[in-house]
């Protein structure tokens, strides 16, 4: 059995006579849960469960999911107030508007306002609006961010860089069960003659997690 | 037990599951806290159950409770109005009343 | 021998301490990306799986899982226990497989 590497598209499909370790990580260093993840895969495939072109196909749709699209609803609601109130009110026919099926995603969406300054953990898990957004970052993962947040926010929006006035409340979401969010941050001061697409440009993936605010160019 | 309704005082119940080796998704932290109910968010099934691949249960209410950062955390050094907003299931809610008999 | 009944799971971690937040972030590997693409599969699709069952297997993983295995090696791990649990594949199949495809791997544990 050959352990080189081969010179073809290492995701083809299952060929019982074809048998080698799928290295295109370029890592030499397949480690236990790599090893299993492509026994399990084979597996699958072996019994006709899943092909490699769904898997594929799946990573494609994932890769397409990023912080623009959220950046892309935010900016139309800053621009279009009845459009803001319909993403408020029912927002997975607004998102749907600008072409995202959410799938089985319920979404909420948080107003930023002057009285109150949202910001969303998922202290059990990782959850979070991924057919959105895509894939959340690390830090939104880890034990630091999780433990926190719910007890200390300000400390933690602080090492973000963020500082709300007392006057301000910090509310915190914990995406427990269901439900996912997105934040909508406040239209930062002096961009009312910046186009919808000058905007978008603004609106970072963080400031939909609520960790900062949007701020002026 | 009839459903909440928007704004009633509700109190997370301190019970077991042991979570392992059960599951359960009402965190530690707000368990005996008292809150209210800022909406119900629907009807959805039980994560309890579909941990063990149990589908097609029953549905249960799911709201979003709202509670005062101040009442949970004793020490809690931010702005007096700031909050925290949970989902928790019905089964995991009680109305002050219903904890008194 | 120190009995302690508190029914919080390593998972259940809102409100407890801990430090500094580290931004940095990695890019997702492609096998990473394969892990999350077989969940997905594996419980919209086929409904083999459910997300409740994947936080769960993870839930029960030892307590420095969190603190030592990466975010989708837990999920792997968790995907693999149910997938056993459920029968969907055995721990023969499973083991044979592994060998085959990284038979130096498990040799260089045999040769101690």
């Amino acid at each position: 059995m050959t352990t080189e590497p081969h010179d073809h598209e290492p995701m083809h499909e299952y060929d019982p006579h074809h048998h080698h370790p799928h290295r295109d990580d370029q890592d030499d260093t397949m480690t236990y849960y790599r090893i299993m993840e492509s026994a399990v895969r084979e597996l699958l495939i072996e019994k006709r469960l899943i092909n490699a072109d769904q898997i594929r196909d799946q990573i494609e749709k994932m890769d397409a999911r990023i912080p623009a699209n959220g950046a892309k609803i935010v900016a139309r609601a800053w621009s279009d107030m009845d459009f803001k109130n319909r993403l408020i009110n029912d927002p997975k026919s607004a998102v749907a508007e600008l072409g995202h099926d959410i799938g089985p995603l319920n979404l909420i969406v948080l107003e930023n306002t002057d009285s109150v300054h949202n910001v969303v953990v998922c202290t059990l898990c990782s959850c979070y609006p991924r057919w959105i957004l895509g894939l959340p970052p690390d830090w939104y993962k880890s034990r630091e961010y999780r433990s926190r947040v719910v007890r200390e926010p300000r400390k933690v929006l602080e090492e973000f860089g963020t500082l709300i006035d007392d006057q301000r409340e910090v509310r915190v979401h914990d995406s427990t069960a269901d439900m996912r969010y997105l934040v909508l941050p406040k239209r930062p001061e002096g961009t009312d003659e910046l186009s919808e697409e000058d905007l978008v440009s603004l609106i970072g993936r963080d400031a939909l997690i609520g960790v900062v605010e949007v701020k002026a160019p | 037990m009839t459903g909440f309704t928007k704004g009633s005082l509700v109190r997370v119940k301190s019970h077991f599951p042991p979570s392992p080796p059960a599951h359960c998704r009402t965190p530690f932290y707000i368990r005996g806290c008292v809150g209210k109910i800022e909406r119900i968010c629907g009807a959805f099934e039980n994560p309890e159950e579909l941990a063990f691949g149990r589908l097609g249960g029953d549905k249960k209410v799911l709201y979003r409770v709202r509670f005062s950062q101040s009442d949970i955390w004793p020490d809690y050094e931010g702005a007096k109005n700031d909050q925290i907003d949970i989902e928790l299931y019905e089964f995991w809610l009680e109305t002050l009343e219903e904890e008194r008999k | 021998m120190k009995r302690d009944f508190t029914a919080r799971g390593n998972h259940d971690m809102g409100g407890l301490e801990a430090g500094t937040i580290d931004k940095n972030e990695h890019d997702y590997a492609l096998w990473e990306k394969r892990v999350d693409a077989m969940m997905m599969l594996l419980s919209n699709e086929l409904s083999i799986l459910t997300v409740d069952q994947l936080r769960k297997g993870i839930e029960a993983l030892p307590p420095d899982a969190y603190d030592n295995m990466t975010y989708y090696e837990r999920w792997m791990a968790s995907i693999t226990n149910t997938l056993l649990e459920t029968g969907v594949i055995t721990t023969e199949e499973l083991g044979s497989k592994m060998r085959e495809i990284k038979p130096d791997f498990f040799s260089s544990m045999e040769s101690r």
